[in-house]
Parts: C-alpha cells; sequence; structure tokens
C-alpha cells in the first residue's frame, strides 16, 4: 500500500479566491496537488450539502474560501459564509469528521501566497489524521 | 436526456505550459473512458485558430453537443471557447473549462499526483456539463441618460464626452461649484500649466451645454433599479439663493458683515456667510451656510437680501428632492486629503508653520489668501522650506499604498518656491516615483535648480531652541544615504499628505452597491483589464475614487467610463447576466428567508401566490439565497446544485474507473 494521499476539495468564490489560486500560479508559487478545486460565485452560495456530499464521494478534507471580510464581490456574501461554517462544523463534530478535514481561509484575488500557504498546511494536517474513517464505519 | 450528451473533450498542451509537466496523452487516454465522451482530442494550442477549428468540425460532423476544454483558467478563455460554440450553432453555455493550467501545471511540481489531479479535474468538468443546459441571457432596453457623481475634473470630462454624443447628462456635485480639487490647484505638473487656465473653459462648458444639466450644492440620497434603467434620487439642498434669479454681482458677498474660514483656501482664508468658494466659481450664484449666517443664528441682519437688486435672496427655501431617471452611472467623486494632525511628529497644527500641501497650493495661488506670496503664519517671507514626502502614505500605520502624486506636487512645490522667494528647498523622499510622461525630465529640471533632496524619512519637527535660528523649525531625519542623522532649519515645513478615500465612500457604496478594495477605494470589475467598471452592472467609476491618480489619469479614466455608457446607450439594449437565480415556485413554501438576504434587493415576495421571485436584472448570480432555501426551490442557472454536485463527483471519482 503506497503512502496516504489526502484527497482535498477546494471550495472557490469566483471573484477573490479562485483570482487569488489563478495568480498563484502565474506567479509559479508551488503547492502539493491534493486539492482539486471547484468554482463557485461566492462563497456565501456553497450549500452546505456540497461539503457533506464532498465528504460521502470520498474527499479527506474540505477548504472553503472566500474573499476577505469587507471585500466580498457581493457585498457581504462571506460573513453569510462565515456564520454557516460555524454552525456547520458544530454538525460536522457530532458526526465525527474532525475540525482539521473542514478549513476555512480568505483568499483575496491578489493573495497567491495565502492559497498556497493553505493548501499545503492542510495537506500536511489531512497526512497527519489519515483518512476520513467516517465512510468506511458507515460501510461496516 | 442524459443519454443524448455527445461531450468533446479538448486538452490543450498550452506549448510546454500544460504538457511540461501533465502527461496531457494520459489525459486523452482516461478522458474518453468517461461516460458520454464521444470524442476526446489534444492539440499544442486549443485557443488557436487551428484549434478552435478542431471543436468546430466535431460540432458540425460528429454531432457533439457538449464541450470541455480542458486549457488555462476561464477568467481567461471562457469567453474565447463560448465564441467557438456560438459561431457552431451551439448555446454557449454547453461548455465547461477543466483549469490545468493556473491551478495544475503552473502550481505544482511534475509526478504522477499532478496527472492524476488533471484528470480529476476534466472528469468534474466532463460530469459538470452533462449537467448543463442552454441559456440565453435576457435583454433589457436602456434609457439613454446618465448620471455623473462629482463635478471635479474627472466628472466635468466625463459629462462632456457624454453630451458631445447629443445625450443628456446629469453632473451631480455637493459643493456649491464644480471644479473639485483641481479648482484649488496654483500650476499642475510638469508643465506649470495653470490650473484654472485649463479647468476654467471646461467648467463653463459644462455649465453652457445643453446636453448637461448641473446639480450643484445637491447629493445622490437613493438609488434603485438596475443597469439601463436606475432611478436616482437627488437631495437639492438649500442655497436661499434663486438660482434663475442671481446674477452673480457679488454685492451680497460684499455686504455680509459674518465671516468664517475658507473651506476652499483650506482653512488658510476667510470667506463670508453668503459665498461662492472661488471667483470663478460654476454656477457663479453664492449659497449661504446657515451655520454661519446671523440671520439664522440669532433671527436677525438680512444685509445680503437688502443689497440684492434682483431680489434672489430666499430665507425661505426648502431642501428640494427631485427623481430622476438615467441609464447609466459614472462615480467621480474624487478623494480626501489625510489629516495629519494625528501625527504629532510632525507638528501640524501644534506648529503654525507647518502645512499640508493643500494648504501650500493656496498659498501660492494668486487668488489664494495671500495673493500668490508665500507667507509664513506671521506674514514674513520663507528663506527656506523643507518638504516632507509620504505622510501617511507608504506607511503601516496609515496608508500602505502611494499616492501617486505626491513626488511630483513636491517637485512643483520645490519650483515654484524657489522662483517666488529664491530661497532653499530641501526634499525629504523615501523614494522618487516620476513615472508619467515627461515627469522623469521634470524631475531632472528640477535638481538642476538647485533643490537639495535627501533620502530618508523625516523623523519630527521642531521649534528650534537656539537663539541664532530665531523662529525657525528643525526638520530631523535620517540621511539613508550618508547613514547619518541630518538637522535642517528651516522657515516652514509643507507635508505632501496621502490621497485617502472620501470620507462617506462606505454611504455610497452600499447605496450603489460597491465594493471596496483594501485600501478603501471603490473596487474595480478587475485590476488590469476592467479598471473602469464595478462589479454593478451599469456603474462606472472615473478618477481618484478608485485609487489616486494624477489628473492625466483621471481625465483618461473618465472618458473611458462615458465610453463605456455610451458603448451601451449606442446599443440600445442590455445584456443581463446569464448567471442568475430563479425560484421554483411549486416548492416555495413562502418563508421569505431568502428576501431579506439578497445584497441587491432582487428578491420580492408575491402576495398574491404567496412565493418569492427574483428579479432577473438585479440578480448577480451569487446563490446565496439558493443556499439559504429550507426548501431547494431556488437554482441559480450555470451553477445549479445538479452541476455543482456532479463535479464534486466527478473530481472524487476517479479511483472508480
Amino acid at each position: 500500500m503506497s503512502e496516504f494521499e489526502p484527497k482535498i476539495v477546494a471550495f472557490l468564490c469566483n471573484w477573490c479566491s479562485y483570482a487569488g489560486a489563478d495568480l498563484a500560479g502565474t506567479s509559479r508559487m508551488k503547492c502539493s496537488p491534493n486539492v482539486v478545486s471547484i468554482r463557485l460565485m461566492c462563497s456565501g452560495g456553497l450549500e452546505p450539502a456540497f461539503i457533506l456530499k464532498a465528504f460521502k464521494e470520498g474527499a479527506d478534507g474540505v477548504l472553503v474560501c472566500g474573499c476577505n471580510l469587507g471585500d466580498c464581490h457581493y457585498v457581504d456574501g462571506n460573513y453569510k459564509t462565515l456564520r454557516r461554517m460555524a454552525l456547520l462544523k458544530k454538525m460536522l463534530a457530532q458526526m465525527g469528521i474532525e475540525d482539521e478535514r473542514i478549513r476555512l481561509q480568505w483568499v483575496c484575488a491578489s493573495c497567491g501566497d495565502d492559497y498556497v500557504e493553505a493548501v499545503d498546511k492542510m495537506t500536511a494536517e489531512i497526512r497527519k489524521l489519515g483518512p476520513l474513517q467516517l465512510r468506511a464505519q458507515l460501510k461496516n | 436526456m442524459v443519454s443524448e450528451n455527445k461531450i468533446g473533450v479538448y486538452i490543450c498542451h498550452c506549448g510546454h505550459n500544460i504538457a511540461g509537466v501533465v502527461d496531457v496523452e494520459e489525459v486523452a487516454d482516461y478522458a474518453k473512458k468517461l461516460g458520454n465522451v464521444a470524442v476526446t482530442r489534444d492539440y499544442m494550442y486549443m485557443c488557436s485558430e487551428q484549434g478552435r477549428n478542431l471543436i468546430k468540425q466535431d460540432i458540425r460532423q460528429l454531432g457533439i453537443n457538449k464541450v470541455v476544454v480542458a486549457a488555462c483558467s476561464p477568467r481567461l478563455h471562457e469567453q474565447t471557447f463560448q465564441g467557438v460554440l456560438k459561431e457552431s450553432g451551439l448555446n454557449p453555455y454547453l461548455l465547461q473549462i477543466a483549469n490545468l493550467r493556473e491551478q495544475c501545471s503552473w502550481m505544482h511540481e511534475p509526478g504522477p499526483l499532478v496527472t492524476e489531479k488533471a484528470k480529476r479535474l476534466v472528469s468534474g468538468a466532463i460530469k459538470r456539463v452533462s449537467n448543463h443546459v442552454p441559456t440565453v441571457p435576457q435583454e433589457m432596453p436602456v434609457f439613454p441618460a446618465t448620471l455623473v457623481i462629482g463635478g471635479g475634473i474627472a466628472g466635468i470630462q466625463a459629462a462632456l464626452e457624454i453630451a458631445s454624443s447629443r445625450h443628456i447628462v446629469y453632473l451631480v456635485e455637493r459643493e456649491p461649484s464644480i471644479g473639485g480639487h483641481m479648482a484649488q490647484f496654483d500650476k499642475t505638473f510638469p508643465t506649470l500649466d495653470c490650473s484654472a487656465c485649463i479647468l476654467t473653459p471646461k467648467a463653463s462648458e459644462v455649465a453652457n451645454n445643453p446636453y448637461i444639466r448641473m446639480l450643484t450644492y445637491s447629493e445622490v440620497v437613493d438609488v434603485s433599479g438596475f443597469a439601463g434603467n436606475f432611478t436616482v434620487k437627488i437631495k437639492r439642498k438649500a442655497r436661499y439663493v434663486s438660482e434663475g434669479k442671481c446674477i452673480g454681482c457679488g454685492i451680497c458677498q460684499e455686504k455680509c458683515p459674518w465671516t468664517t474660514s475658507s473651506e476652499f483656501d483650506a482653512g488658510l482664508g476667510l470667506r463670508k456667510a453668503i459665498y461662492t468658494p472661488f471667483p470663478q466659481a460654476i454656477p457663479n450664484v453664492p449659497v449661504i451656510s446657515p451655520e454661519h449666517c446671523a440671520y439664522f443664528l440669532k433671527g436677525k441682519c438680512r444685509a445680503c437680501e437688502k443689497f440684492c437688486e434682483p431680489k434672489a435672496i430666499d430665507f425661505e427655501q426648502q431642501d428640494l428632492y427631485i427623481d430622476l431617471q438615467v441609464g447609466f452611472i459614472i462615480v467621480a467623486t474624487g478623494f480626501d486629503v489625510l489629516d495629519p494632525s494625528a501625527m504629532t511628529q510632525y507638528g501640524y497644527g501644534r506648529l503654525p508653520n507647518v502645512f499640508t500641501s493643500m494648504e501650500f497650493e493656496r498659498l501660492c495661488s494668486p487668488s489664494g489668501p495671500t495673493g500668490g506670496t508665500i507667507k509664513l503664519a506671521d506674514g514674513r517671507q520663507p528663506q527656506s522650506m523643507a518638504i516632507i514626502h509620504c505622510v501617511g502614505s507608504r506607511d503601516k500605520n496609515y496608508n500602505a499604498y502611494c499616492s501617486r502624486v505626491c513626488c511630483m506636487h513636491a517637485l512643483k512645490y520645490s519650483h515654484l518656491f524657489k522662483e517666488k522667494t529664491k530661497g532653499d528647498v530641501y526634499q525629504i523622499y523615501i523614494d522618487m516615483r516620476c513615472f508619467g510622461k515627461a515627469y522623469e525630465e521634470f524631475y531632472e529640471r528640477v535638481q538642476g535648480e538647485g533643490v537639495t533632496f535627501i533620502r530618508g524619512k523625516a523623523a519630527k519637527v521642531n521649534k528650534s531652541d537656539s537663539a541664532d535660528d530665531g523662529e525657525k523649525l528643525i526638520v530631523s531625519c535620517e540621511d539613508t544615504l550618508l547613514g547619518s542623522m541630518v538637522n535642517l532649519p528651516v522657515d516652514m515645513v509643507v507635508l505632501c499628505v496621502a490621497l485617502e478615500p472620501r470620507k462617506d465612500t462606505d454611504q455610497l457604496a452600499k447605496l450603489l452597491h460597491l465594493g471596496r478594495s483594501r485600501d478603501g477605494f471603490f473596487l474595480e470589475r478587475h485590476p488590469k483589464l476592467d479598471p473602469v467598471s464595478t462589479m454593478s452592472e451599469g456603474i462606472f467609476l472615473a478618477g481618484c475614487c478608485q485609487g489616486p491618480k494624477d489628473i492625466p489619469d483621471s481625465v483618461t479614466q473618465a472618458s473611458a467610463a462615458a465610453a463605456r455608457a455610451l458603448a451601451m446607450i449606442a446599443k440600445g439594449k442590455i445584456d443581463v447576466g446569464a448567471v442568475t437565480a430563479s425560484v421554483n415556485e411549486n416548492i416555495c413554501s413562502g418563508c421569505k428567508v431568502c428576501n431579506a438576504l439578497c445584497p441587491y434587493g432582487a428578491i420580492f415576495f408575491d402576495e398574491s401566490s404567496k412565493v418569492s421571485r427574483i428579479n432577473q436584472v438585479l440578480c448577480k448570480g451569487c446563490n446565496v439565497c439558493g443556499s439559504t432555501c429550507p426548501s431547494g426551490a431556488i437554482t441559480t442557472q450555470n451553477f445549479s446544485v445538479s452541476q455543482i454536485m456532479a463535479e464534486i463527483e466527478g473530481v472524487l471519482q476517479y479511483e472508480r474507473i
């Protein structure tokens, strides 16, 4: 069995985070390839069900990125994300999903370094944590 | 329906950009095996004419009805490839881009995991596009009038540009006169043109243009509607002088016995309680400031009224609210200058001979409080001056950004000081940034005039305690080129204060639903490729409200903003975005949770059918409503739940094949 490679899904808002992640690539900043991004219009438009779906389909972690507070292109969508994530984390904890497996990170359109840092940090943390146990438990 | 999908997958090498890191052939082989994929091709440059023809050919010959392009970021070429579909007779929204370059090959060191990630991205795109449905953006007619907020040089320029095409412009200015900061300047760098001589002709053109309705001493208080069809409420503050009757003779100002400090003269001069900000004001109609007028404060005086021949004074005048209908809005509200009182080390407010840059402009101006003679607070002529750069700019405690104009106006001040007093000038600078056309040449010219440049940051300004120095100020700074501390005895100090966002930027941002960047200025749609529009459709930015700018840049941006508005007026119709949300009325329970969450006020409750509805023109497609709806009744097209869920499956199901 080869070494465990975490599978992480990142939800990026179109205006800041996706642009920030693009910028990281354009600036040739390097990070681990374990994170695959999915573009949304706004982090505030992220349905909690998307995160549950990702865990169900095999993700070991979910990264959610939005504009910096105060910089949301939809005025205040990221405040809505902030509130929603706090609730969701509580629910996930009750399901036995560790806190490290879900991470909220603000990434502005000129902050490629923040994205790269979050990706590497999360990959390292989840590598230490190992695969998500919940799915295996549910199968048994 | 899903079985009818015939997906074409097109993988771009992007020269070596993608193919040098990702095994493109392996990705193509993998994609072939995925469901609904009819054809997979890889090509050196998919965005080239030849690459695009590959897609067109397959659509024509193989009947491909959905397309995945795995190439650079969708932010770069999504429109290009949408065009390919459109030209081939397919709906442009039956396309999905997999970002293999910016967020894959450019972001990782080569290795098998990178190719695996590429496969995941392609698989996600294939799954997602299977759920795409044709989308036709709506079109709405536009109202061919424009509102320009702010009557500084940027607003004036934008108004004139639009009026030259014989379309109506409303120019709203909150001060009694148009002209803005530029009217306060004496000379403009680097040409040393007289500011008034180049500004006032433009301003009077505004006043005389039949297509421009100038609303001075007025403010925007409410905005509703959407691109192409805004309704704007304007508050016309009571002037207490009838614009129709006043002939601008000025006798009222002469006779008014009450004075206060003049805002236009940056507090250095005096004005009357009834006043025009400056003699060349447009319109040349004074206003009474009730907070200074004896009649309003004490109930008697009315001297102005007695002497006014055309009987233009009207103490009964009330604020007036008017509604305007416009299609587009250009925001040109300018900037505020930083008040350096908080930086006690520079002594502004404590030491009378420490001035701000705006005050120095007024000291140099022939229409200023000293008639253009540079004088100290006690009336003496200075023999030496220190100019401190970057006061509140490039300073993490105040503003991280560069204010862009200060190096140049510091050079201008040096020249003017030399010209008027023959005295000594010291410039204390961090870096000289003379980036514009003929700016570097002006820098060289001023260097040749005998100005001393000291590279460093001024630490403090104090009163000299030595009797020999008289009334001098001592500027302490580090000369970083010499590596030593320097104490400069000078007669006066000018602080090049930062250009900051208007204090009430937030209010206007809320009114117009505009974003603000980290520095507090209004946020443009794209910092490089679209610095003129905003995220609010139909609202454009011009001048310093978007960030510090010199006059040429402000004028350029104003012309660009006008061109944008005119392009949409010429088209006559406006496309309403393809990413918008809608409510499924059969599912909506009428709980109204979404109503208050919409940042654009696009959701309203239909009392007759007891369901929420979304105005497609106002909606920007953020899906905040959709993600909140407890019934799952809201779908944002092109970012629907089924599409995102499919993409999640796609990117994670890689091993299962």
